[in-house]
């Protein structure tokens, strides 16, 4: 028995290194490339060379050249991602909590339709909205992205916290209302505290959507009022012409994966917990 | 404290099916009634039309004799309690029991709270869980817990939507125990859902059986048991549960499978002139023949079967006779038993014996059988036609005064602790319920029960 426990610590311990370096490897040599320098890019080595690593591409796109364009897109992705996120929870919290409740007609077009909306493809509605977006002054604007982002978190939001407001037994909900609750504060006091964990996930989910989009982000836009980060990138250049901006990309692209990193790593319990508190009894 | 009136409600679903239909039922104030029935006869329907989270389709239901049809759970000032208890996970047990008293904004100050629940907790035994939270309480534990969010806010009646189902047999019986005593010290109006027969008769003051939605009978449990208004209600209460054997009604003579029995002719009068009835005999109105005293010999008539086995049990043992009923009863029979949840009647008739009998199985036997406690049923309608109503009704009304007797009992030997106790029971007395004077008494026996 121990023998063939052991064993299999060290199969799953070797599956595991296996899974971590296949994940991790490209971020890991983004990492090293946004350290090199521009003569040392092509050296075809994982790390830079010896003596010449250099912060330049960071100095670069912070404070540098391309501050401009990396700092006004950051500020932009953050500002449109929240705010797709914080609406996408907040109608999605409602709207699933009716699908969960309420026995109205209508209710399967509902999921349906979010449903054939998250799975519509992005590119083909890209044009038209183009062209909507120009005709009545969206275009280029923090609205015009947040529009298209709502389709994109909302289905999944509503589909996720209907699933999750299904697993709260509703004789809470009852209970509390016979304890002498409103509607309103039944949701409130009984139902919200309890799919918080949910919501969370929910958030997290919608936000880290917005924040990879880049399809609307390069169409939708066209100066650095709206740009975000993902389509910011495209426009970095090189210091001339000949050369590449492998550098700079590669460090916006770690400065941009820290706050998603970072995001995980703090709610990592309220994920966790809302991913599996399904299993457990309310 | 409230009277409860259900006048010809019904429930009916989008598809026009009728889940309750047309039951009507007065509930006295501090009574305890029971809704009884097969699982799916609108029990729990009935029960959550009255606290107000199912609507009325039609009729009129009065609480204190106002119409609260379209009032809100929380306007009704019902408490209930749920089958899986429906504790808030995310709040302590002082905070889960709280609950009512913080949504009443501003109708108590912290310190009343503090106290109400302390209270409750010590009435319910919980003090030293307060502080928990329900996912770390044991089944029994959350149960109560349930109980206290119930008798915290000092409801007019309370509402069981059986409450004891998640609970293992022995916790079932303390609790069951727990439950009726509250409901004696505290005289409040009770509605308790269950489907166990246990339950029904150990609690209820009167018990109402429903099937397929309809009230069939609501009388005292000894009612029921004893006169019974047709074969469903007869069926249903009991356990072992009535045998009905296929007869043919011969002048005084009952032509059976198991062989001709002379019945009183009272009971023959009320049969005559059907051709097949349905004999209903409880288990206990049998014994062994050799054991029946001579004097009550007469009382009865005496046939041999053949007993498949018996089961002793100590205190009486149960005898099984399988017998061949007719096809055109047999139908009958399996309609019967499909009514009761059951899946197939076997066509055999238990018997209890006493545990001094020799009566094997597999050996023929005489058996003795109490010819005058046998109820005759219409084969078709299922209609009691021995049904003695008058017998019925004093039987209830005995009930009943022998539960104003307890109660009063209970609330006395309440009163005399709560002396003993010292002042605390006897300030929360101020504390407007809104209650006429009959709830005063009650309320001050609520509060020194802590």
């Amino acid at each position: 028995m121990t023998n063939s426990g052991t064993k299999n610590k060290v199969l799953w311990a070797i599956v595991t290194v296996l899974v971590l370096v296949y994940a991790l490897f490209p971020v890991m040599s983004i990492l090293a490339t946004s350290f090199k320098a521009p003569s040392d890019l092509t050296s075809g080595t994982f790390l830079p060379s010896s003596g010449t690593a250099t912060t330049s591409n960071y100095e670069q796109i912070l404070v540098g050249d391309a501050q401009g364009l990396f700092l006004s897109a950051l500020r932009n992705s953050i500002g449109i991602s929240l705010i797709a996120t914080f609406i996408a929870v907040v109608l999605a919290t409602l709207c699933a909590y009716a699908i969960a409740r309420l026995d109205f007609p209508g209710k399967g077009l509902v999921l349906t339709t979010a449903l054939a909306v998250s799975i519509f493809p992005v590119i083909s509605i890209v044009t038209p909205l183009f062209n909507l977006w120009r005709t009545i002054g969206l275009y280029d604007t923090w609205l015009g992205l947040i529009i298209p982002y709502l389709s994109l978190t909302l289905p999944i939001s509503i589909w996720t916290l209907a699933a999750f407001f299904r697993q709260i037994p509703w004789e809470l909900e009852q209970a509390a209302q016979v304890d002498g609750a409103t509607t309103w504060q039944a949701f409130r006091k009984a139902i919200v505290p309890l799919a918080a964990p949910g919501v969370f996930t929910t958030a997290i989910i919608a936000f880290f959507i917005a924040w990879n989009d880049f399809v609307y982000g390069i169409s939708l836009t066209s100066t650095e009022t709206a740009r975000p980060v993902p389509a910011a990138l495209a426009f970095f250049t090189g210091a001339s012409q000949f050369e590449a901006p492998t550098g700079a990309i590669s460090a916006a692209a770690i400065i941009v994966t820290i706050p998603v990193v970072l995001l995980v790593l703090l709610f990592q319990r309220q994920i966790v917990s809302g991913l599996t508190s399904g299993a457990v009894k309310g | 404290m409230a009277s409860i009136t259900l006048n010809n409600l019904v429930k009916k679903y989008g598809d026009g099916f009728p889940a309750v239909n047309d039951i009507s039922i007065d509930i006295a104030d501090g009574e305890f009634i029971i809704l009884v029935g097969p699982s799916g006869c609108g029990k729990s329907t009935l029960l959550r039309m009255i606290v107000g989270l199912e609507d009325i389709t039609d009729g009129d239901l009065l609480i204190n004799g106002e119409r609260v049809n379209d009032k809100a759970p929380r306007d009704r000032n019902l408490a209930m309690v749920f089958q899986n208890y429906a504790l808030y996970p995310h709040l302590t047990v002082y905070e889960n029991i709280a609950f009512p008293l913080r949504l009443a904004k501003g109708k108590h100050s912290e310190d009343q709270v503090n106290k109400l629940v302390t209270e409750a907790a010590a009435t319910l035994e919980l003090s030293d869980h307060l502080q928990r939270k329900p996912a770390n309480l044991s089944g029994g534990q959350r149960q109560r817990v349930a109980m206290g969010r119930a008798i915290v806010r000092q409801a007019d009646a309370f509402l069981f939507d059986e409450p004891l189902s998640n609970l293992d047999a022995k916790l079932r019986g303390q609790m069951r125990s727990e439950i009726s005593q509250m409901q004696r010290r505290l005289g409040v109006t009770s509605v308790y859902v269950t489907h166990d027969q246990t339950e029904a008769m150990t609690l209820g003051d009167r018990v109402a059986v429903l099937k397929k939605g309809e009230l069939q009978q609501i009388a005292s449990p000894r009612e029921l048991y004893e006169q019974p208004v047709n074969l469903f209600v007869a069926g249903f209460i009991g356990s072992p549960s009535m045998n009905f054997l296929p007869a043919t009604l011969d002048g005084n003579t009952l032509r059976t499978a198991l062989g001709d029995l002379e019945i009183p002719a009272a009971k023959a009068e009320k049969a005559a002139g059907k051709k097949v009835v349905l004999v209903g005999l409880r288990p206990e109105f049998f014994e062994d023949a050799q054991l029946v005293e001579d004097h009550k010999r007469s009382n009865g008539a005496v046939f041999t079967a053949t007993l498949t086995h018996t089961e002793w049990l100590g205190n009486e043992q149960y005898g099984y006779i399988d017998f061949d009923p007719a096809p055109e009863v047999r139908g009958l029979l399996d309609n019967l038993a499909r009514e009761m949840d059951a899946d197939e009647l076997r066509p055999q008739i238990v018997v209890t014996l006493d545990a001094a009998s020799r009566i094997r199985g597999g050996r023929e036997a005489e058996l003795w059988l109490d010819t005058r406690k046998l109820h005759l049923f219409d084969a078709e309608s299922g209609e009691n036609l021995t049904r003695d109503a008058e017998a019925g009704a004093e039987l209830t009304r005995e009930a009943n005064e022998e539960r104003a007797e307890e109660i009063a009992t209970a609330q006395q030997a309440d009163g005399v602790r709560g002396t003993g106790t010292g002042g605390t029971g006897r300030d929360t007395e101020a504390t407007p319920t809104g209650a006429g004077s009959s709830g005063a008494t009650a309320t001050g026996g609520k509060h020194s029960a802590g």
